[in-house]
């Protein structure tokens, strides 16, 4: 994995140039993990249930309605309640791309993914508090109906 | 009280996990797996990501932020956060610390904002990804819409977060 490579590469750097600055790097990143820990079990134990409930073939399947304003609202309420990785999103939607799912529908999906997350909230709240993870989470909501709808524009799915 | 609340409700959690192992009560079973799935896969991301917050803590000065990060911080300070979430590993739940980590060092909450913003849509490894399955145009696209309005509504909130007394809180 590169990025452990990067990681190992930095923190030999950093010990050959000052043992004691490295060791209280490390006390710094042991703290702060097991201090922000309760936040992500917390956040584990509900991907854990909603992955449960929503898994991913249910969304994909429901990302295929036919209308496509109603494909759009469960698009993005999909992509606010779960967590999937990169790897896993794309090719799936590729190959609902190939089964004729509007362009659209799949950005508001992937978009809500990337920037609202209800199960992420626990350690945003951690960090930011509460007000600014719902008005950060609000405001991805909007962008990613304005991103979907250009989508849309552009792949002359729909028109104004 | 808190964290007491949220001990309960995984002893709770817990209790129901073994429970189904042992009872052989399905959902339960899928429920404890996808548990222990998420939490490797975090777990081989997380401590990395702590480490390099740790050094850039001891090794990045605080002047050096403000003045590329801070209240008085060009429009430049929105393109360094742009180059470093594109090469952010991982979802949010990374990039959380890491905008924390930028914002103690005196980033203004405006730039930090729009770091989470870009390290949700702008991960240059996810864009190679999404690039290879659903075209080159349709990334294009969202990037083009998306990048413009992260940095419009980290504006925008940062503002308003800060007319309106707020404060940011401390993880520990």
């Amino acid at each position: 994995m590169i990025f452990y490579g990067v990681v190992l590469v930095l923190l030999l750097l950093s010990f050959f140039s000052d043992r004691k600055k490295t060791l209280k790097a490390l006390k710094i990143a042991w703290k702060r993990f097991t201090g922000i820990l309760p936040a992500f079990v917390l956040m584990l134990v509900l991907v854990s249930i909603s992955l449960y409930l929503l898994p991913h073939e249910l969304v994909m399947k429901y990302l295929g309605e036919e209308d496509i304003s109603r494909g759009m609202v469960i698009a993005m309420l999909a992509g606010s309640l779960t967590l999937m990785p990169g790897f896993i999103v794309f090719p799936l939607c590729g190959i609902l791309r190939e089964q004729g799912v509007p362009y659209m529908v799949l950005s508001a999906f992937t978009t809500t993914l990337m920037m609202v997350g209800v199960l992420t909230l626990p350690v945003e709240k951690q960090y930011f508090g509460i007000k600014t993870a719902l008005v950060r989470n609000g405001a991805g909501l909007i962008i990613a109906v304005i991103v979907a709808v250009v989508t849309g524009l552009v792949f002359s799915e729909v028109v104004l | 009280m808190k964290a007491r609340f949220s001990t309960v409700l995984f002893a709770v959690y817990s209790v129901f996990v073994v429970a189904s192992l042992v009872f052989g009560f399905q959902p339960g079973k899928d429920i404890g797996n996808n548990f222990l799935a998420f939490t490797l896969s975090m777990l081989k991301i997380l401590p990395g990501a702590f480490i390099l917050i740790g050094l850039f803590q001891v090794w990045v000065s605080r002047k050096r932020v403000e003045k590329h990060l801070g209240e008085e911080s060009s429009f430049l300070g929105f393109l360094w956060v742009l180059l470093l979430a594109g090469t952010t590993v991982g979802g949010l739940y990374i990039a959380f610390p890491v905008a924390y980590a930028l914002y103690e060092k005196g980033a203004r909450i405006q730039v930090v904002l729009a770091y989470l913003g870009f390290a949700a849509v702008s991960r240059i490894p996810m864009m190679i990804f999404e690039a290879s399955f659903m075209g080159v145009k349709f990334t294009f696209v969202r990037l083009a819409v998306s990048i413009p309005l992260v940095v419009v509504s980290a504006v925008i909130l940062g503002r308003y977060l800060k007319a309106s007394n707020w404060k940011m809180t401390s993880p520990q």
